[in-house]
C-alpha cells in the first residue's frame, strides 16, 4: 500500500513535467510578435518597442531555453548609476508565477483570490450532487421498471442533456430578469464594499464563512443568494452521472444471494436495502464522487462566465481567449495538480473501502 | 459439492421459434440489439428526435432558403439595429426568397423572423435550422476522429504490450492530465489565427483530448477478451496474429467503445457549443447554436423580454443532445451483459 502511494506520487512531477512542456510547445506556436501583442496596446504598434520586449524577455530563443527559464527563471544584470546589482527574476519553483496581463495582477494574487471563490461553489455544490444523485439512483433501483424509475431516468438524462449554459441561461431568465430573486456575481455591492473594508477580517477568502467569522449575517445570506443559481445548475447537471452508477450498482446488488438470504430471514425491507444492500452498492460511487468533486471545480468555466462569478474559471476563459501566456501556463499547472493529485487520492481512498481491490 | 460434481443443467428441447428472416439476416446479436432498440420507448423517441434532426439538416434549403450568391451558413441580417425583434416580426430589407411552404400554409407574401431577431438583427429561426448542419457535422466528426484515434492507440497498446502499452499508456494519462475545457480553449485561440476564424481550430482542439476515453476503454475490454478461451482456441489451430486480434478480438471488443462514442455526440456537441458562445470558433452571424446564444449575454437583465433569443437555440440544443443520448442509453442497456434479462 505504502509502496502503492509513494509510486503514484513519483509520478506527479512526471506528469505535470510533460503537461507544462506540451502547453508550452502548444503556445510556442505562436510567433513572438503574437505573444507580445497583449503587452502593447498602442495603434499602429509600435515595432521598436515590440522588439525591445521580446528581447529583453528573449522571446525569440529556442523553446526549451524559454522553458528553462519559466521553471527557474533568470538571472538579470542591470548597470546604473555606476551600480551593478545581480538579480534572480521569475521561475515558478522559486514561487513566481508572473503577471496576468488580462487580470492586471500578478498570477500568485489572482489565484489567492479566485481560486477560493471556485472553491467555495464546489463545496456549496458537492453535498446536493452527491446526496441527490445517490437518493435518486436507489429511487430508481428500488422501484425497478415502475412509473417512479421512469421518471427518475427521464429527469435524469434530460438533466445530462443541458448544456451548463442553457439551463444557466434559462435560470437567470426565470429568477433574475423575471423576479429579481438570484443575481448573477458573487456578492452585492454594498456586501462588496464591506469586505473590501479594513474593518471585515479575511480569514479563508469564503465569502460565507468569512461572513460567519465576522458576524455579519447579512453578507452570508447575500452571498448565499448568489449562490443559489449555480448550485441549482450544477446540481442538475451533475445529478444524471451518480444517479446512474449508484441505481444500476443498487440493481446489481439487490440480485446477489445475500439480500435473498437477508429477505428470507424476514428483514424488513427497509432494512434491506439500507442496511444490507447499499453500503456495497455505493463502491462505485466512491470513485465517482472524487471525480465529480475534481469536475465541478475544473469544469466550472462555463458556469462561472454565465454566471458572472469570479471564481477561476471566468479568469482562465479570459486568459485562455486572449492568449495570455504566462496565465494560461499557470492556470493549467495549478489545475493540473489538482486533477492529478485528486486521481490518486480517489484511487487510494477506492482500495480503503473496499477490500477487493488490490493496488500493486 | 465441488463444480464437476454438479449436475449439469439439462438444458430444455428448445422451444424457441425458428429465428425469423430478419433475426436470420442480421444475426442473432445485431438481431437482439435491434428489436432492444425498437421496443424501448426511450431509444425510439430519441431516434424519432434525430430523425427530425438529420431531415432538418438535410432540408435546410427548402425550411430556410438561403439568400441568392451568399454563403448559406451566413445568417441574413435585417438591417443593423441593436434591439432585438420579437418573433412573427416582418422582414424589412435583404429578405431571403420566401421558402415554397409559407405562401401556401399563410398565403402571404411576406416572410417574417419566425423566431424574431437577436442584436445586430441575426435571423434566429435560420440560424437554428442551418445551425442543426453545424451541430450534427460537428458532433459526429470530433466523436468519430477521437474514435479513430482511440482505437488505434488501443489496440496497438493492448495488441503489443510490454514498452509500447507502457509509453502509449503514459501518454494517456498524461492527456488525461490536462484540463480539458481550459487546453481546448487554448490551442483554438492558439490555431484561429493559423487557421482562419471558422468551424476548423475548436474542433481539432476538441479532438487532441477526446480520444483517452476510448484508447483506455478498448484497451481494458481487449485485455480482457485476450484471455477467453476462443482465444486460445484460435492461437493453438494455429491462426495468425493479426488476425486474431483483427477477426475475433477486436469486433468483440468494440461495442462498448461504439456506446461510449453514441454517448459523447451529445455532450462534444454541448462542448463546441459552449467554445462558440464564449466567443471562441466561427465567426459572428455562422449559423451555429452556440453563436446564436451567446447573443444573450448582451440582454442578461432583460431576458423575460427577450426570451425568444434563449429559448429557441436553447431548447433546439438540449432537444438534440437528449436525442443522442437516449439512443446511447438505450444501446447501453441492451449490450450491457449485467443487464440482460433485467428488462
Amino acid at each position: 500500500m505504502i509502496n502503492y502511494i509513494i509510486r503514484r506520487l513519483a509520478m506527479v512531477p512526471f506528469l505535470l513535467i510533460g503537461v507544462t512542456v506540451l502547453i508550452f510547445l502548444m503556445l510556442m506556436a505562436l510567433t513572438p510578435v503574437e505573444r507580445t501583442a497583449l503587452y502593447v496596446r498602442d495603434v499602429p504598434r509600435n515595432e521598436r518597442v515590440l522588439e525591445g520586449i521580446i528581447k529583453k524577455y528573449g522571446l525569440d530563443q529556442p523553446w526549451y531555453v524559454q522553458y528553462w527559464r519559466w521553471m527557474f527563471g533568470s538571472t538579470v544584470t542591470t548597470t546604473e548609476n555606476g551600480v551593478t546589482t545581480v538579480e534572480h527574476v521569475g521561475g515558478i519553483l522559486r514561487g513566481d508565477l508572473g503577471y496576468s496581463r488580462t487580470a492586471s495582477q500578478p498570477v500568485a494574487e489572482l489565484l489567492a483570490r479566485r481560486f477560493p471563490a471556485s472553491l467555495e461553489l464546489t463545496l456549496y455544490s458537492v453535498v446536493p450532487v452527491i446526496a441527490g444523485g445517490i437518493l435518486l439512483g436507489v429511487i430508481g433501483a428500488v422501484k425497478h421498471n415502475k412509473p417512479t424509475d421512469h421518471i427518475v431516468r427521464i429527469f435524469g438524462i434530460v438533466g445530462w442533456s443541458f448544456p451548463d449554459f442553457v439551463f444557466g441561461l434559462l435560470l437567470l431568465m426565470a429568477f433574475y430578469a423575471g423576479t429579481g430573486w438570484f443575481p448573477p456575481g458573487r456578492v452585492s455591492d454594498w456586501a462588496n464594499k464591506i469586505i473590501m473594508s479594513p474593518e471585515f477580517n479575511n480569514y479563508t477568502n469564503l465569502i460565507t464563512i468569512d461572513a460567519l467569522l465576522n458576524l455579519r449575517i447579512d453578507i452570508f445570506l447575500d452571498a448565499l443568494r448568489h449562490m443559489v443559481l449555480p448550485v441549482i445548475t450544477l446540481a442538475y447537471l451533475w445529478w444524471a452521472l451518480t444517479l446512474r452508477v449508484t441505481r444500476s450498482s443498487m440493481l446489481e446488488t439487490l440480485r446477489q444471494d445475500y439480500i435473498t438470504t437477508a429477505r428470507a430471514k424476514g428483514l424488513s425491507e427497509r432494512t434491506v436495502i439500507r442496511q444490507h444492500a447499499l453500503p456495497n452498492a455505493l463502491m462505485p460511487v466512491v470513485t465517482l464522487a472524487g471525480g465529480t468533486v475534481v469536475g465541478l471545480l475544473s469544469g466550472v468555466m462555463i458556469i462561472e462566465t454565465v454566471y458572472n462569478y469570479p471564481g477561476m474559471g471566468a479568469a482562465a476563459v479570459r486568459a485562455a481567449s486572449q492568449l495570455d501566456v504566462i496565465t494560461v501556463l499557470a492556470f493549467v499547472l495549478f489545475n493540473g495538480l489538482i486533477l492529478v493529485m485528486a486521481n490518486v487520492v480517489v484511487d487510494i481512498l477506492y482500495a480503503y473501502v473496499d477490500p477487493r481491490v488490490r493496488l500493486d | 459439492m465441488t463444480a464437476q460434481e454438479m449436475p449439469m443443467p439439462t438444458l430444455a428441447p428448445r422451444t424457441r421459434r425458428p429465428p425469423n428472416w430478419l433475426e436470420a439476416w442480421l444475426g442473432h446479436d445485431v438481431y437482439r440489439t435491434v428489436k432492444g432498440l425498437v421496443t424501448n420507448p426511450m431509444s425510439v423517441a430519441g431516434m424519432i428526435l434525430l430523425g427530425l434532426f438529420i431531415f432538418i439538416a438535410a432540408a435546410a434549403p427548402m425550411l430556410a432558403p438561403p439568400l441568392p450568391n451568399a454563403d448559406p451558413y451566413n445568417i441574413p441580417r435585417d438591417g443593423y439595429g441593436d434591439v432585438p425583434k420579437s418573433p412573427g416580426t416582418e422582414w424589412k430589407s435583404r429578405q431571403p426568397p420566401l421558402p415554397f411552404w409559407w405562401k401556401a400554409v399563410t398565403g402571404k407574401d411576406q416572410w417574417v423572423h419566425l423566431m424574431g431577431t437577436a442584436s445586430g438583427q441575426w435571423d434566429i429561426y435560420y440560424g437554428v435550422i442551418w445551425g442543426t448542419r453545424t451541430a450534427l457535422f460537428a458532433g459526429l466528426t470530433i466523436t468519430l476522429c477521437g474514435v479513430l484515434i482511440g482505437v488505434t492507440i488501443g489496440t496497438l497498446s493492448a495488441f503489443y504490450g510490454g514498452w509500447v502499452d507502457m509509453v502509449f499508456m503514459r501518454i494517456t494519462d498524461l492527456f488525461m492530465a490536462f484540463p480539458f475545457l481550459l487546453t481546448a480553449m487554448t490551442l483554438s485561440a492558439v490555431l484561429t489565427p493559423r487557421l482562419g476564424k471558422g468551424l476548423l481550430a475548436p474542433m481539432i482542439a476538441l479532438i487532441v483530448f477526446s480520444w483517452t476515453g476510448f484508447a483506455r476503454l478498448l484497451r481494458s475490454d481487449i485485455l480482457s477478451l485476450r484471455e477467453r478461451e476462443y482465444v486460445l482456441a484460435a492461437r493453438v489451430i494455429g491462426v495468425k496474429d493479426t488476425r486474431i486480434m483483427f477477426r475475433h478480438i477486436l469486433p468483440n471488443a468494440i461495442f462498448p467503445t461504439l456506446v461510449l462514442a453514441s454517448m459523447r455526440i451529445g455532450s462534444y456537441a454541448i462542448t463546441f457549443a459552449g467554445l462558440s458562445f464564449m466567443g471562441i470558433g466561427a465567426e459572428v452571424g455562422f449559423a451555429d447554436w452556440g453563436q446564436l446564444l451567446s447573443f444573450a449575454r448582451d440582454w442578461m437583465t432583460q431576458l423575460r423580454e427577450y426570451w425568444y433569443i434563449v429559448m429557441y437555440p436553447g431548447v433546439t440544443l438540449v432537444l438534440f443532445v437528449l436525442s443522442w443520448n437516449l439512443v446511447g442509453d438505450a444501446l447501453r442497456d441492451v449490450l450491457d451483459p449485467r443487464m440482460q434479462g433485467s428488462r
